[in-house]
Order: structure tokens, then C-alpha cells, then sequence
């Protein structure tokens, strides 16, 4: 029998099919956990290579992960069972700017920073702003459903796709949706597939809708004595009428982080702050400052901050990046969950996250995106401490099962991958979840593309520790 | 100690824990685009040093991606998690080195270069006067002799002509090694020559001793200094490495100086990283701490001296290409565009990436020719839409490089490159 990496080497050209072992332990991770060796590693660059490479994959039987830049946190581009890497990093990247229309056309490539960019050229933007925006693909962002702090005031990925081309997992090439805002002819198929975490089809090109840039923001910081406060302040803002674009969350442990690894001004005593900022005209959110001052005072915010100029509130900001890496230093390894809860059960979450750590005496620390409920807490600790680890995959699961009874989501936007397949069935029920399957199954009937994610293989369960 | 063990400990396997494989460093490695893998990007590099760690490849895996890495630090600066890359890049070469993995062609380059022309004992000027006969007598005959150009495996003849004009050896023996300000003395310091500088660039040399005590400084040249021995380091030597940072820390007398200044990134880079030579609680280790903490950029120190005023208006458009070791390891990126500003008539237009390599990167450009001339090409593209008279730089391995660009892409009538330090020479400096 032929073999299938001679066959890939032969519709492609060998040049874009990798075999040498550095190559492949290159294409073996991601930014989360485990590490799988596939074969081969074929860089696509067309639609049209992707269909051969795939149609190969359903004569030959190997699996194919679509692969982006590999920043994902949940496990979704690992080639769990061998075979073979599609790595769509390196197709050209297109952004073509439609201002009339509001909408940009984009390569899987394209990085959505980069978007953003094209788009701030003609007086609009892309609101989708998750922090690996300068990095990652937008395939792997539509793959993910990714979203960012102004998800809040403007939603996530799904929120802004129009249309989209993809290869199936049979190798046949397709659109979805279209060009326009309203339509609803059949199945909506383009939601389907953002957020499939590549398991039902190659995404070639994308659609997206683009908006007016708010000509003007304003940010304030605020901190709080308690953490309830803190969440009763989101709800409140929420409910007076006014939507800030974003606001960002972070507890002590990450504050006093950040102080430790590049001090940037934060009130070390707060026990959580918040900041926010707002958008729109210049005089609508000078109107809406003073209201959310009004209700920080109300609720005893013990001080907030109002930037005076824009350099200061890019200092505030610069702070908030700086939580992922300064927690890095407290241990070497982070565990980093997106559980997501109704925004009037923040608080309540808080306690079971403490109560967690306490029970299982991890390091835990809370930042995250407090205005759509969508918290990160992470778990700091040391991989090489297999005895840690354990512990550590008791207290994930029980964050999972804390964040699904308070009525939330197992992930808000860093997706299922291989990491949470093992908690899918608590959420969704048997019926839910069998609906899903069987969509893959029909998608899929060779189960080829991106096999062993979201859904569980048998005896899958959470596992961080490398044998 | 297990070989694995040992391995470890050589790699600073222990430190590839600290790269959480985020990908933020995708964005700025230069190998990464122009090699177009993850093999070849910093997060890949990494895991790849943490893979033969673990045994599950072999160090010949790890030889390709390491030696195509330029070693221009730029992914430590964007790193969030302070992902020590130098340790470990430095650390795989040396396992390279030690078993000998190394391909013919580069054991023969680097052979020639380490053993007899960097630490050489006539080091300062043996490259120097080598290029002035060569071009004095126009001799292909002795440059065969010097090795520099003749059928060897090295590239350099390709760099020949970025070569500037040579002063001859009577020049060189005339060199004054102790220069004192006419008016009042402000600082003392001791001027660290660099072999390549030296060799090749010794006008610019003098003129950093001129703006130096012009700006009130007193100014020495300690005679037994050497060759920094970042190319050693860059290569997997890491003995002689520390051999040429002990000769030269007994060469210079810190009580006697305020700084020791350089023109040249690189070796202003290596000498400030002369601790990691030395196991903590040594002699070495307590001396390379006192040295570094005095080693200075050039323009670091005249900004500080603050003590010229710039006569001369120089009508050119510039451009300023800054060396990736002095952005990314001495983390100084301020100065030079201070002391440009201070020049009248000086327009200048900042390049869209900077911080992206030149592909000069010690001598990447002479073993890895290909490849650098892949990058230089990128660089190319951003400087040419800069349209400037001149490329302003400040080490010598980057001056070549950006004349072999503007020679590759046929513009040598219409545009130089520039040591920072020639240029506010042509500003008519004189003390303030
Ligand atoms: C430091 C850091 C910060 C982050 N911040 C955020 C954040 O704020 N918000 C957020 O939502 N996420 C965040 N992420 C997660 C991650 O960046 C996103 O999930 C991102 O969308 C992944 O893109 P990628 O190109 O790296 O895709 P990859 O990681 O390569 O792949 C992700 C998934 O997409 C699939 N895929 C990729 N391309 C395609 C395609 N063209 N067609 C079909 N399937 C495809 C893959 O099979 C895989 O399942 C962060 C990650 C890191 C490391
Ligand atoms: S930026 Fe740092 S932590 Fe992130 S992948 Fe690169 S080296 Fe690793
Ligand atoms: S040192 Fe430069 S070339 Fe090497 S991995 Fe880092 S950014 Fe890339």
C-alpha cells in the first residue's frame, strides 16, 4: 500500500510536508498541557491544498489538526492520535477592508490585531480583543469563539462573522452564511462551525463585520476594602444604564503580583480592584463618569483613580497585561481556567474559588473579564511536583463543577480542547451532548478532523502531569 | 551524574520550565519569518533544547534550529515570563560543541576565526592590517595567505567592500593610550577598543576617544585588553570565553575609572553579561560583577557627560538601525537617538522595525551566509522605503552587514552607513 506522507508529499510539494524530528516536536504543543508527536507537519498555503490534503486523510486514514499559531489554551491543536499537523500559519495573510460595506474579508492567517489595524484606517474597528490578539490567527479565534475584554459591550468572535468558506472534513469546499447583516436562509451553518474548535471543518477564509470607532474612552480604576462590593459594583454599573466597554477584575494576590514584578502603581492594600473603561462620544462618557463615580462611592470603593491624560490610563492598562506574567512568578507553572458565571454570582463564586484553594491548599489567584462574568482563576504551581499536580486536577474539576451549579459555562472563551472533554457531559446532559456527537458523526464520518477533542475518548479524564 | 543529568544541567534545562509556550515571541524572532516554522522561533527553539533534556532527541536534532538562531535576544524582551534564552541558547551550543556535531564547513570557519584571528596575539590590528594590504596592494596573492578571501569556506569576500579604508600599521603603533581633555577633567574612563572595531573600523575608534575627551573626559586604553569573547560565547566555546573575560579583567584597573566604554553592541553586551561566566560565589564571579556594573555604551556616556555642542548642521536624511545587543541585552535604546537630535539639519526617519536583527549577528553572516542575507533582505525592504542618505548604527558586525545590504540592492551611490560616532564627528563637536 502507498504510504499517506509519500501521498501528501506528491498532491503537495515535498517542501511543505515536514517529517524531521525537531520539525515535528516543534508542532507538538500548544500553550496548555501534554504533548503528542504527530508524523508529519504540511503547511498549506491555498483552499485548494487543504481539500487534497483532506480528501488524502479519507482515502488514506489519518488524522488532520488544523493548527493556527498554537497559542491555544485548552489543548485544541494537539495531534493526540499521530498523523498529521495542518498548520495554517503561513498562508499569506490577506485583510481586504470593505468601508462601504462595514466588513473585512480575511485569510485564516490573518492575525486579528492586524485586522483591527486595517480596519482603524477607515475610522472603524474590530471590536474582538483577546490579549493574544498580535499573535494568534483569526481561524484559530473563530475556531475558539475567542473573546476579550470589550466582549462585554460588543460581544465575542461569533458576534461579528458574516460568512465564512471552509473545507469540509470530506475535502470539499464551501460557503456559509454571506456578506450581509440579516439572513436567514436555512441553517445558520456559520455558527455552527465558529467555535467547533476545528472538529467540523477547515476555516479558509472568514467574513467578518466591522464597526464605527468610538471616537473617544475614558478609563477609571477603583479599589474595594471586600471582594463582594467589588462584584455588587459590576452589577450595579450594569443595571444604571450605562455599558462600559470593558471591566477587568484582578484580586490582591495578582495586584501585590504586579507590584513585585514591575511596580506600576497599584494600591497593594485593595483586596480586589476594578477597572473600567468607557467609549463613546466625548461627552456622553464625561456624563457616564460621573455616574459610575457616583456608584463607586455608594458602594464604599475606598479610592478611585481618573486618569488625566491617555499616557496614564495606557499605564493602568500596561498593569492589567502585566497579571499573566507576574503571576508566572510566584511558581513556574500556571494553570489557567475560564470558567464563566451569571455576573450576579460573581461573589458567590469567589468564596467556593477560596474555599477550593483552602481545601486543596493550592495557590490560586483571580483576574478576569468581572463585567460578563468571565473570571480566570489560575492555579499557580510547580509541573515537576507530580504530588502537586494531583492535587491541582482536584481542584480544577471542582472549579468546573462550582462554575456549572452557580448556572455557568466550563469555558468562556478558551474552549474544551482536550483538558475539559471530561466535564462536557455534567453541563450539557446526555441529550445535549449525544445532539453534538452525532453532528460530528454526520460532519465527519471518517472521523478525521481534529479527533480526541471536546468530546471524551474512553477513560479520559483531566490529566496535567506528564508521565 | 547520569549523562542525561549532566545534560540538563548544561542546557539549563531546569529554565525551559519558565517558557509557558504562550507565543509572544513568534511576532519578533527574524528566523521565524524567514524560515517560516515553528523549529525555528524561540518558543520552538526552547522545547526543543527541553526535548534532548528529556532524551527524546538527539543533540544532532537540535543543531540545525540552534546554529540558524541569531542569537539577537529580541524574544527575551518581548518575553512575559522572563524566559532566560540566552542561558539556554548558550547552553545548547555548548552541548553542540561537546559532541561535536558540528558540520565540516562550520568547524573549519570557526576554527580560523577562534584559534587565529579573535584572540590572537596581535589581535588588534592582525584583521586591520590584513584588509590595508589587501587593499594597498590589491594582491589577491596575500589576501590567500591571510585567508581572508581565497577559495575558503568563508564567505568574507563577499564583505570585502563593506570594508572601509584602512589607516596603515604606522598609524595603528601611533595610537595614543592616554588622551586628556584641554579644559576642565570631568570623568576618567577606559576605552575598550574591540578587535573587529579596531581592526577594521580603527578611524572610528579615534574619533570615540576625540568625543570623548572633548566632552571632558580623561581618556585610557589599557594595552593587554582583548577580544571580549562574545563570538566564543556565541559558538559553544565557553572556556575561552572565560579565559579572554579574566585577561581582560586584569587588564583594565577599576580604581583608577568611572566607566568602561565601548562602541560596539556586542561586546558592551558580552562584558555587561561577564557574571554569567562565573559560578555565583567565586572570585571571577564577585570580579565580573564589579567590571560590568562600569562597562558603558558610548552614547551612553556622552549623554550623561552632556558636554558637546554640535557646530555643524549635516543636511542628510538618516535612518538608525540599532544593534540588537544593545537593545536586548544592555537595554539601552535611548541615547543614540539624544545625541542624533542634537545635530542640526539631521532628519530622521525611524525605521518600522527596529528591533527586527540585520542578520549580522557576529559571524551568523559568515557561517550561516544564506540565511542572513534572507533577513538582511527584510531589513532591506524597510530601509529602502526610509529613503535616507545614510543607515546609522553602533557596532561594527551591523555596519558591514548594512553595507553588504545597500551594496545587494544596488544603492551604494546613493546611500552609506555610519557609525553613530563618524557621524557626530562630521557635526563640528566641540566642547560646550
Ligand atoms: C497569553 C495568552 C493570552 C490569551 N488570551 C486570550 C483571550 O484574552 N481571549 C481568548 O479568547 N483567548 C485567549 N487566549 C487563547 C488563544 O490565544 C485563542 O484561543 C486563539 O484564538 C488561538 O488561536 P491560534 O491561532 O493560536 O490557534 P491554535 O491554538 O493553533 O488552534 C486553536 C484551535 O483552533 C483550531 N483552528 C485553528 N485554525 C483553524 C482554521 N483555520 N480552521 C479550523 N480550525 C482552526 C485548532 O484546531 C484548535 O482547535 C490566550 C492565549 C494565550 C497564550
Ligand atoms: S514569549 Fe517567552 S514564554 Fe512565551 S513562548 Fe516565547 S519564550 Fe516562551
Ligand atoms: S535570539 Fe533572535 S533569532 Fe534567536 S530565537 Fe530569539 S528572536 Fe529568534
Amino acid at each position: 500500500m502507498k504510504n499517506w506522507i509519500d501521498e501528501l508529499k506528491r498532491v503537495l510539494t515535498p517542501k511543505q510536508v515536514l517529517t524531521e524530528l525537531a520539525d515535528r516536536h516543534s508542532y507538538s504543543f500548544d500553550a496548555s498541557f501534554g504533548e503528542y508527536l504527530p508524523e508529519a507537519v504540511v503547511q498549506v498555503k491555498n483552499k485548494y491544498e487543504v481539500a487534497s490534503v483532506l480528501k488524502a486523510a479519507n482515502e488514506f486514514h489519518f488524522p488532520v489538526y488544523p493548527r493556527g499559531k498554537g497559542t491555544c489554551l485548552s489543548g485544541g491543536p494537539l495531534p493526540v492520535h499521530g498523523g498529521a499537523v495542518l498548520d495554517l500559519s503561513q498562508w499569506p495573510e490577506q485583510i481586504d477592508v470593505r468601508p462601504e460595506d462595514l466588513t473585512v474579508v480575511v485569510s485564516p492567517s490573518a492575525l486579528p490585531a492586524n485586522i483591527n489595524q486595517a480596519a482603524e484606517e477607515y475610522g472603524l474597528m474590530y471590536a474582538p480583543d483577546p490579549s493574544s490578539a498580535h499573535v494568534a490567527t483569526i481561524g484559530g479565534n473563530l475556531a475558539e469563539n475567542s473573546g476579550g475584554p470589550r466582549g462585554l459591550k460588543y460581544g465575542v468572535t461569533k458576534d461579528f462573522v458574516l460568512g465564512l468558506e471552509i473545507v469540509t472534513p470530506e475535502g470539499e469546499i464551501t460557503r456559509t452564511g454571506g456578506q450581509t447583516i440579516k439572513n436567514v436562509t436555512g441553517f445558520d451553518l456559520t455558527k455552527l462551525i465558529v467555535g467547533s474548535e476545528g472538529t467540523l471543518a477547515v476555516i479558509t477564509e472568514a467574513t467578518l463585520k466591522l464597526l464605527p470607532k468610538p471616537p473617544a474612552v475614558q478609563t477609571l480604576m477603583v479599589s474595594f476594602k471586600d471582594i463582594r462590593s467589588a462584584g455588587q459594583a459590576v452589577s450595579k454599573t450594569l443595571t444604571s444604564g450605562i455599558l462600559p466597554s470593558k471591566m477587568e477584575f484582578m484580586d490582591q494576590a495578582c495586584i501585590r503580583a504586579v507590584e513585585n514584578f514591575q511596580p506600576s502603581g497599584l494600591p497593594i492594600d485593595a483586596e480586589a480592584i476594578l477597572i473600567i473603561e468607557l467609549d463613546g462620544h466625548p461627552d456622553a462618557i464625561a456624563a457616564e463618569l460621573e455616574v459610575v463615580e457616583k456608584i463607586m462611592m455608594e458602594l464604599g470603593a475606598s479610592e478611585t483613580i481618573v486618569p488625566g491624560n491617555p499616557e496614564e490610563a495606557a499605564r493602568i492598562w500596561h498593569a492589567r497585561k502585566q497579571v499573566s506574567p507576574a503571576i508566572a512568578q510566584i511558581k513556574p507553572t500556571k494553570v489557567s481556567e475560564d470558567a464563566t458565571v451569571p455576573r450576579s454570582k460573581i461573589p458567590e463564586m469567589m468564596e467556593r474559588l477560596q474555599a477550593i484553594k483552602e481545601k486543596y491548599k493550592v495557590e490560586i489567584v483571580v483576574f478576569g473579564h468581572a463585567g460578563d462574568g468571565n473570571l480566570h482563576p489560575n492555579i499557580l504551581c510547580d509541573k515537576r511536583d507530580q504530588e502537586e499536580m494531583a492535587r491541582v486536577e482536584s481542584a480544577v474539576e471542582e472549579i468546573f463543577l462550582a462554575a456549572i451549579k452557580l448556572g455557568g459555562t466550563l469555558s468562556g472563551e478558551h474552549g474544551i480542547g482536550t483538558m475539559k472533554a471530561p466535564f462536557m457531559e455534567v453541563e450539557l446532559g446526555k441529550v445535549g451532548l449525544d445532539m453534538m456527537k452525532r453532528m460530528k458523526e454526520s460532519w465527519d464520518p471518517n472521523n478525521i478532523l481534529n479527533p480526541g477533542k471536546i468530546f471524551t475518548e474512553q477513560g479520559q479524564r483531566l490529566v496535567l502531569r506528564n508521565e | 551524574m547520569s549523562d542525561l543529568e549532566a545534560l540538563r544541567k548544561q542546557v539549563n534545562y531546569d529554565q525551559t520550565f519558565d517558557c509557558v509556550q504562550c507565543g509572544y515571541c513568534l511576532p519578533v524572532c527574524p528566523t521565524y519569518e524567514t524560515m517560516k516554522r515553528e523549529t525555528h522561533s524561540p518558543r520552538g527553539r526552547i522545547n526543543l533544547v527541553k526535548m534532548a533534556g528529556e532524551g527524546k532527541i538527539k543533540i544532532a536534532d537540535l543543531k540545525e534550529p540552534i546554529e540558524k538562531c541569531l542569537g539577537c535576544m529580541a524574544c527575551t524582551t518581548i518575553c512575559p515570563t522572563n524566559v532566560q534564552y540566552g542561558r539556554i541558547l548558550e547552553g545548547a551550543k555548548e552541548a553542540i560543541e561537546q559532541h561535536e556535531v558540528k558540520s565540516g564547513f562550520q568547524r573549519k570557519t570557526e576554527q580560523f576565526l577562534f584559534d587565529r584571528v579573535f584572540p590572537s596575539s596581535r589581535w588588534m590590528g592582525t584583521l586591520g592590517n590584513a584588509a590595508w594590504l589587501y587593499q594597498k596592494s590589491g594582491m589577491r596573492k596575500l589576501a590567500q595567505v591571510t585567508y581572508l578571501t581565497s577559495a575558503s569556506p568563508l564567505n568574507v569576500s563577499r564583505f570585502e567592500k563593506a570594508v572601509p579604508d584602512q589607516p596603515g600599521p604606522l598609524e595603528r603603533s601611533l595610537r595614543k593610550h592616554r588622551v586628556r581633555p584641554d579644559y576642565k577633567l570631568r570623568m576618567t574612563v577606559a576605552f575598550f577598543t574591540g578587535c573587529v572595531m579596531d581592526g577594521v573600523f580603527f578611524d572610528t575608534n579615534q574619533n570615540t576617544m576625540e568625543l570623548l575627551r572633548l566632552s571632558g573626559a580623561e581618556v585610557v586604553v589599557p594595552r593587554n585588553q582583548t577580544c571580549c569573547g562574545a563570538l566564543h560565547s556565541h559558538a559553544g566555546k565557553s572556556s575561552s570565553a572565560e579565559e579572554l573575560a579574566i585577561r581582560n579583567m586584569e587588564a583594565f584597573d577599576l580604581e583608577e575609572i568611572d566607566y568602561i566604554v565601548n562602541n560596539a553592541g556586542g561586546c558592551g553586551a558580552k562584558m555587561t553579561e561577564y557574571p554569567h561566566l562565573f559560578e555565583r560565589g567565586t572570585y571571577w564571579h564577585e570580579q565580573a560583577k564589579d567590571f560590568s556594573e562600569k562597562v558603558r555604551d558610548i552614547s551612553e556616556v556622552l549623554v550623561e557627560l552632556d558636554g558637546l555642542e554640535f557646530t555643524e548642521p549635516v543636511e542628510l536624511t538618516i535612518t538608525y538601525q540599532p544593534s540588537c545587543h544593545m537593545t536586548h541585552v544592555q537595554r539601552v535604546s535611548e541615547p543614540p537617538l539624544l545625541l542624533l537630535n542634537q545635530v542640526r539639519g539631521l532628519k530622521l526617519r525611524p525605521l518600522k522595525r527596529p528591533d527586527f536583527c540585520c542578520g549580522s549577528a557576529g559571524i551568523y553572516n559568515l557561517v550561516n551566509y544564506d540565511e542572513s542575507m534572507k533577513i538582511l533582505d527584510v531589513k532591506m525592504d524597510d530601509v529602502k522605503e526610509k529613503r535616507p542618505d545614510a543607515v546609522i548604527t553602533t557596532n561594527p558586525g551591523c555596519l558591514i552587514q548594512m553595507r553588504v545590504g545597500i551594496e545587494r540592492t544596488g544603492l551604494e551611490k546613493k546611500m552609506e552607513a555610519m557609525h553613530l560616532v563618524d557621524l557626530l564627528m562630521e557635526a563640528g563637536p566641540v566642547p560646550k
